[in-house]
């Protein structure tokens, strides 16, 4: 391969691991933008997906599989605020987070029950194992065309959504001021719950979609997490297009530190990159200084 | 009830349940054998089969009546595969339910932490794990059934060879098989004349590979790579190759030895090449081989009652059980001393892994032909013929 070639190469396999933080840190912004936690159990809503995705599928034909994964999934979300989190909301943020890290473990271990400890994939969606779409002579997996498909869909979805309809407009208010909101007559319990629905929603979309390429197993979710974590950070919180740049970032650091170094000191590179850039800009590439700013969207 | 008598009540309960052990040592009761595997946890496509092979066999040996007349226990322990765990399992198996044998550990690093413990309590312990390390020193008490590691990487290496391959990548993951692996093949690859030119680490939850092996490619003269880690790592690599366009042989360590592993790979799978036991190639062996109708049996009851293939991890169960089983039977008696001499003495004993030859030097007990190269044809594994 010519140089040329292979820094594309590097480049197209950084999207690939970038596309797959990108489109976990989506939801990883959702519920932070609506409620100001950052819920640490989101992979483990890509995981549920991709598992009850894979279950489906042995029955229904794929799309409705992954259609129903997400309403499953979603539904899930919405439970677990209506169990754990509407009846701690007078408790702080950091009370609720450790919360999600608690519900992060107990999803695991449930899933390992219900499931198993085997690792499981959906096919692929386009194609095979083997087939790659050829770029200038680097090659790429066709299925991370479909992630990169979700995570287009999901930005343009939320950008219509909390711009465009009253439910939207209503948990923005709802995040850049909790009590005008109410005085306005916005049931603020049910815009979280309704984040934390959809947030679960867009995680097993995720889920589904990055399942042929990373595959599908209990103890997926918590690498996940901290990856999409990072990509959130890194572009900035409450923004989900930021968070998609961030993912990027994130891969295509990571591939190009595998051209210079030992794989092996992989994340050591991508985080260094994270720990500059909060120094420098303590809110991320593409977040707005102030508090209230950051949830804005 | 008057206070008199519920004191009373209450010392005879218990002496009754102190009682109770002692009645459990007697003749009649049942032979107790421990068993620890990671049955959930990291490792837990090791453990999940072990452990149902385990309780399967205990089943079908108390069906047919038991050893000696006496009817087996399984006191089995899930160590999630945490060495601590184990640790604190090990302690409880030898102090409190005082069984005659331990089997497993599932994982090598979870062994190694009770080796020492087990030696000195004098309990026996046949591991499932496969790093060398466990039975070299030898320990007088530990024993191991899996073939060991650098048995395999002679296996990648001598075929290497017959294909005319010098120059190869290794690529592993940073847990600990992956790790021991590595070390294996580097240390070696002088004397059997192959070159590492490319050797990279990455993470046991990696995402994806192409980034490694795009280093691989761009590395003129690799002649084929050489993947040593678990799922879901193994069938990454096999995807990302031929996504890459690389036409280059795999090789895979014998910790590919479960045809599950093939299906997640389809058809990137095809072409694989590995060592492992006969006992994913069972309807080839020729009727005459010893191994043939031990492992047909054992195949047919597992894959009939758990609806689940068949993998050789399960399989280092069935040896670990069977090895204390037929020490049992050879020392006529649950005593120690006496089992774990009989075991030390087991000769021509056929198990899944191989035939096992142990003695006081050798407490793996198997050779180089307890392996053979395998290859993925079809989506199925089938013995590789150059």
């Amino acid at each position: 391969m010519d140089p040329g070639n292979l820094a594309l190469q590097y480049f197209l396999s950084g999207i690939t691991k970038g596309s797959i933080y990108a489109v976990v840190a989506i939801g990883f912004n959702l519920i932070y933008s609506a409620t100001g936690v950052l819920n640490f159990a989101q992979g483990e809503f890509v995981m549920l997906g991709g598992m009850v995705a894979v279950t489906l599928a042995q029955f229904v034909p794929l799309p409705v599989a992954v259609a129903g994964a997400i309403l499953a999934v979603a539904v899930v979300g919405c439970l677990l605020e209506l169990l754990f989190f509407r009846k701690l909301r007078h408790h702080s943020i950091l009370h609720l987070i450790i919360i999600t890290i608690g519900l992060s473990i107990v999803i695991q271990e449930a899933a390992l029950h219900l499931w198993d400890e085997k690792v499981r994939s959906l096919p692929y969606f386009t194609g095979n194992e083997i087939s790659s779409v050829r770029v200038f002579g680097a090659a790429i997996s066709p299925q991370v065309l479909w992630v990169l498909g979700a995570v287009g869909v999901s930005v343009a979805g939320l950008h219509v959504f909390l711009r465009y309809t009253l439910k939207g407009r209503a948990m923005r208010a709802c995040s850049s001021n909790p009590e005008a909101a109410m005085l306005a007559g916005i049931n603020i319990s049910n815009m979280r719950t309704l984040a934390f629905g959809l947030s679960a929603g867009l995680g097993a979309l995720a889920g589904c979609v990055i399942s042929p390429i990373t595959m599908t197993h209990y103890e997926m979710g918590g690498g996940l997490a901290i990856k999409g974590f990072a990509a959130a950070i890194l572009g900035g919180l409450g923004n989900p297009m930021a968070a998609v740049v961030g993912g990027l970032l994130v891969g295509v650091l990571e591939a190009a530190s595998v051209r210079y170094l030992p794989a092996a000191y992989n994340d050591v590179s991508a985080f260094a990159m994270l720990l500059l850039v909060v120094f420098v800009r303590p809110h991320g590439l593409f977040g707005a200084p102030a508090g209230a700013q950051v949830r804005e969207h | 009830m008057k206070p008199s008598l519920l004191i009373s009540a209450f010392v005879v309960g218990i002496v009754s349940f102190l009682a109770s052990p002692a009645r459990g040592a007697a003749d009649s009761g049942p032979v107790k054998i421990g068993a620890i595997f990671s049955v959930t946890g990291p490792a837990a496509f090791l453990g999940a089969p072990e452990a149902k092979t385990a309780r399967m066999l205990i089943d079908q040996i108390n069906a047919a009546g038991g050893v000696n007349g006496r009817r087996l226990e399984l006191v089995l322990k899930d160590s999630g595969g945490s060495p601590e765990k184990a640790v604190s399992f090990a302690k409880q198996l030898i102090e409190e339910d005082k069984v005659l044998a331990i089997i497993g550990p599932s994982t090598s690093g979870e062994t190694m932490q009770i080796k020492a413990l087990c030696e000195e309590n004098r309990m026996i312990l046949v591991s499932c794990a496969a790093a060398e390390v466990i039975v070299n020193p030898v320990a007088r008490y530990v024993f191991k059934v899996p073939q060991k590691d650098s048995q395999a990487v002679t296996w990648i290496y001598r075929t290497m060879k017959q294909k005319g391959i010098r120059k190869i990548a290794v690529v592993s993951s940073n847990d600990g098989f992956g790790a021991a692996g590595k070390k294996q093949l580097e240390d070696m690859a002088p004397a059997e004349g192959i070159e590492i030119v490319v050797n990279e680490v990455y993470d046991k939850g990696a995402t994806d590979l192409t980034d490694i092996l795009t280093k691989v490619k761009a590395q003129s003269g690799v002649q084929a790579v050489v993947n040593w880690s678990i799922v879901p790592a193994q069938s990454i690599v096999a995807k990302n190759m031929k996504q890459l366009g690389m036409t280059i042989p795999l090789f895979q360590s014998h910790g590919f030895g479960n045809r599950k592993y093939v299906e997640q790979a389809g058809v990137a799978a095809e072409g694989i090449l590995f060592p492992a036991s006969r006992l994913l190639v069972v309807s080839e062996l020729p009727d005459t081989h010893p191994q043939k109708p031990v492992l047909a049996k054992y195949q047919r009851d597992y894959e009939t009652l758990f609806k689940e293939e068949v993998s050789t991890f399960g399989g280092h169960a069935y040896d670990a059980l069977m090895v204390v089983v037929e020490g049992l039977r050879k020392a006529g008696e649950p005593d120690r001393e006496k089992v774990r001499d009989a075991i030390e003495n087991l000769r021509g004993f056929v198990g899944t892994a191989g035939v096992f030859n142990y003695s006081a030097t050798d407490h793996t007990g198997l050779g180089l032909d307890a392996f053979e190269m395998l290859t993925v044809k079809d989506g199925k594994f089938t013995i590789y013929k150059p």
